[in-house]
């Protein structure tokens, strides 16, 4: 049983979580990922690694609630315990060697790009950190985005806090001022991460995505993380979850990303009805 | 006066298009009446030929001796003595190409159902003594070691291990410990129950299981070194599904048999109660001819599938499965289309699995495998309609351990280089055996592997500690 220490709300559907976990917090890097099952009946799923405290022996996830796992997640508190705790899985992302670095987060995604933009900062790169969000009422980690960039780029889709655009306009406008990226790093939703690399590619400045398929084991074994890059196929679990983006089969990615579909939505109602119904009584 | 029936004692069975849609146990198992009646058919040679076909040795006249008598326990205990998973055995060994093949009874007529008998003496051991009357737990020899992975080959070295009064440590990478046991084979052919049951004898044993450690990721081999562990054993097994890098096997629809499999046996996704999403199948074509190929089909009917189709490349006599799995399939419904192979799976606008297209196969000369080579008959390509395909076409090597391990040498398949006596890595005082050296193979091989890398491992801590 893996404790949690420490939750905090980042938004209305983004949480922060802090769970003790002393073996995977003294391995883990940025880029890797674990997984969990919260209790017996729960399905695994992956999360990244977004922070961790070696000393503390604590490793943080953030979570948005999108179907009846992160629900049920979100209902344990500091104090509970999550049943399987698994990691660090993955490769460590690759960052050093780079001067001048664009880190792109779109959403949840911005709790993944975070812990980059932290760790190519601190090998000595100059960051431009790209964060987009719907609204600026979901904005989350301002703040520590702020600390581990030179620049933040905080834009809103409906231009809510006053810096209107998607995050692929924020970054064709820095590269057409001048800012000479050696690396760019995109993390969020797929159809996301095709923009960045359109704006990228023609440009040819390597860009590195996070992927984040359907995975059960995440040692290589299941197979169900396979993705096409290069005209290969990959297991994101352990070839990943870091790729070229270049060579990324985005549709064919996004295709299976949606193989689940309508039964998560369906758990996820059923699971939402329960908790509401657990409100009515009490 | 042995019982000359020529027939092996018949096992009853679930009838097919009843089990077929439900997850439990088809084979149910002998009566006593049953099972004496079996055991009266061994003529209890002299030289044991049974023996000499078992890759762990049960002393096979001796148990089913007992079972004459009405000694169950003591059947039991005697099989316990060299399988440390008597009623996994019982139910998933090829015994047809091990212990049953050197049945002198099998020269004319059947030969002695060993594999049933074992399954019986096993179920009664565990309905009616269970722990109580186990072998007592062993004083500790003052050495650690550490066994990597929880399938029937880690589990047989642990259990070996402890049996000699080593403090043994099982680090299994899933959240529970059983590997292949439990997310492979499926209910209907092995409850996880058995399973649970086994491994919980082991504990009892004395034996340490620390689930959800992936070696190589949270602790490297020679942390464990650091920790105190005197050897380490691998036996991470063959958990690499292989694909044919046809188009479209990135097609929603499209599983490996692994993922299939896991979904169903370990996350059990069939029961409402659980989270994981089931995959969703009415017409199914698994492509291969072995165990896991049978397993896949027939899970796939279970999960609702009208039509199961399994698609082999070879001619059936070619086909890898055991008779009894194919014989199964066959009851049940599974559809066989032999000598045919994929050559793309079809997708719809959504990149769904749509059909597949498959080519006629003819058989030319023997090839490395000793079996005679699939060959093309050009322009026999012809397409079907099906919403899922199942690749179940075997496993490599897991690379986990191997890619983060230094100086452990594996051959070019990524099967680990070991000593096949001593099961020996190029490491000193790493052992492996099982799927990760021999490449997908059968749990009692996996077990034999275990079993040998026990005994090396204890020669060598007690001829370092003189």
């Amino acid at each position: 049983m893996f404790q949690i220490v420490g939750k905090r709300k980042l938004n209305d559907s983004m949480t922060l979580m802090i769970v003790k976990a002393p073996f995977i917090a003294k391995k883990a890097k940025a880029g890797q990922f674990i997984i969990l099952r919260v209790d017996e009946f729960g399905e695994r799923i992956p999360l990244t690694v977004a922070d961790y405290d070696r000393e503390a022996g604590t490793v943080t996830i953030i979570y948005q609630i999108v179907g009846k796992t992160t629900m049920k997640l979100d209902q344990l508190n500091v104090g509970d315990a999550i049943l399987d705790f698994v990691g660090p899985l993955g490769k460590a992302s690759e960052l050093s060697g780079y001067h001048r670095a664009a880190v792109i987060g779109g959403g949840a995604g911005c709790a993944i790009a975070w812990p980059q933009a932290k760790a190519l900062h601190q090998m000595g790169a100059k960051v431009d950190m790209i964060a987009g969000f719907r609204n600026k009422d979901i904005i989350i980690l301002e703040d520590e985005m702020r600390e581990a960039s030179d620049r933040l780029f905080l834009m809103t889709d409906d231009g809510s806090n006053g810096n209107k655009g998607f995050v692929t306009a924020a970054l064709a406008e820095n590269i057409e001022n001048g800012a000479d990226y050696d690396l760019v790093v995109a993390i969020g939703p797929l159809v996301m991460m095709r923009a960045v690399v359109g704006v990228t590619k023609p440009k040819n400045i390597k860009t590195i995505v996070s992927m984040n398929p359907i995975m059960i084991d995440g040692t290589g074994m299941c197979g169900g993380c396979r993705l096409t890059v290069g005209g290969k196929t990959k297991f994101a679990c352990v070839d990943g979850p870091d790729f070229d983006g270049f060579e990324v089969d985005f549709d064919e990615t996004i295709k299976r990303g949606r193989t689940y579909f309508d039964q998560e939505r369906a758990m996820a109602r059923e699971e939402n009805c329960k908790l509401m119904e657990g409100v009515k009584n009490a | 006066m042995p019982n000359m029936q020529q027939q092996k004692t018949p096992m009853p069975e679930q009838a097919p298009q009843v089990r077929c849609h439900n997850f439990a146990e088809v084979a149910e198992g002998y009566t006593e009446e049953m099972a004496k009646n079996e055991a009266q058919r061994c003529l209890n040679c002299k030289n044991k030929p049974c023996v000499s076909g078992c890759p762990v040795g049960v002393h096979i006249p001796d148990f089913i001796a007992c079972v004459t008598k009405g000694e169950y326990e003591e059947a039991f205990q005697i099989i316990k003595q060299t399988n440390s998973l008597p009623a996994v055995c019982g139910r998933v060994c090829p015994q047809e190409s091990q212990c049953e093949s050197k049945c002198v009874r099998g020269i004319k007529g059947e030969p002695v159902g060993i594999g049933r008998l074992e399954r019986f003496v096993s179920d009664w051991h565990m309905q009616h003594a269970g722990q109580a009357v186990s072998a007592p737990k062993a004083t500790f020899n003052g050495h650690k070691v550490a066994v990597v992975g929880a399938g029937p080959a880690g589990l047989t070295c642990a259990g070996d291990l402890a049996a000699k009064g080593y403090q043994v440590t099982v680090l299994e990478a899933l959240h529970v410990a059983g590997g292949v046991l439990m997310y492979g084979i499926p209910q209907f052919r092995l409850p996880k129950e058995i399973v649970q049951k086994e491994i919980d004898e082991l504990k009892a044993k004395g034996v340490e299981v620390k689930t959800d450690m992936v070696i190589g990721k949270v602790l490297e081999v020679d942390e464990l070194f650091d920790m105190g562990y005197e050897a380490v054993f691998i036996g991470t097994g063959a958990g690499l599904p292989n694909f044919m890098n046809i188009p479209g096997e990135a097609l929603v629809g499209t599983y490996s048999a692994n993922e299939f499999l896991t979904r169903t046996n370990l996350m059990k996704a069939y029961k409402p109660e659980y989270d994981t999403p089931s995959p969703v199948v009415h017409k199914v074509a698994v492509v291969g001819g072995g165990n896991v190929a049978m397993d896949a089909a027939r899970t796939a009917l279970r999960l609702g599938a009208e039509e199961v189709h399994v698609v082999y490349r070879r001619a059936e006599e070619q086909m890898p499965a055991r008779k009894e799995e194919v014989h199964h399939a066959k009851e049940e419904g599974v559809i066989f289309n032999f000598l045919t192979s994929p050559v793309r799976i079809l997708g719809d606008e959504n990149g769904h699995v749509s059909g597949i297209e498959c080519v006629k196969m003819q058989l030319g000369e023997p090839d490395a495998s000793g079996r005679r080579r699939p060959v093309e008959i050009p322009g026999s390509n012809f397409k079907t309609s099906v919403d899922c395909v199942v690749m179940a076409i075997g496993n490599s090597p897991n690379p986990l351990i191997r890619s983060t391990t230094k100086g452990l040498e594996a051959n070019r398949k990524g099967c680990i280089v070991v000593n096949d006596e001593t099961m020996e890595t190029s490491r000193e005082g790493v052992y492996a055996a099982g799927d990760a050296v021999s490449g997908a193979a059968t749990v009692i091989l996996a077990m034999g592997g275990g079993k040998a890398a026990a005994k090396s491992i204890d020669e060598y801590i007690q001829k370092k500690n003189k």
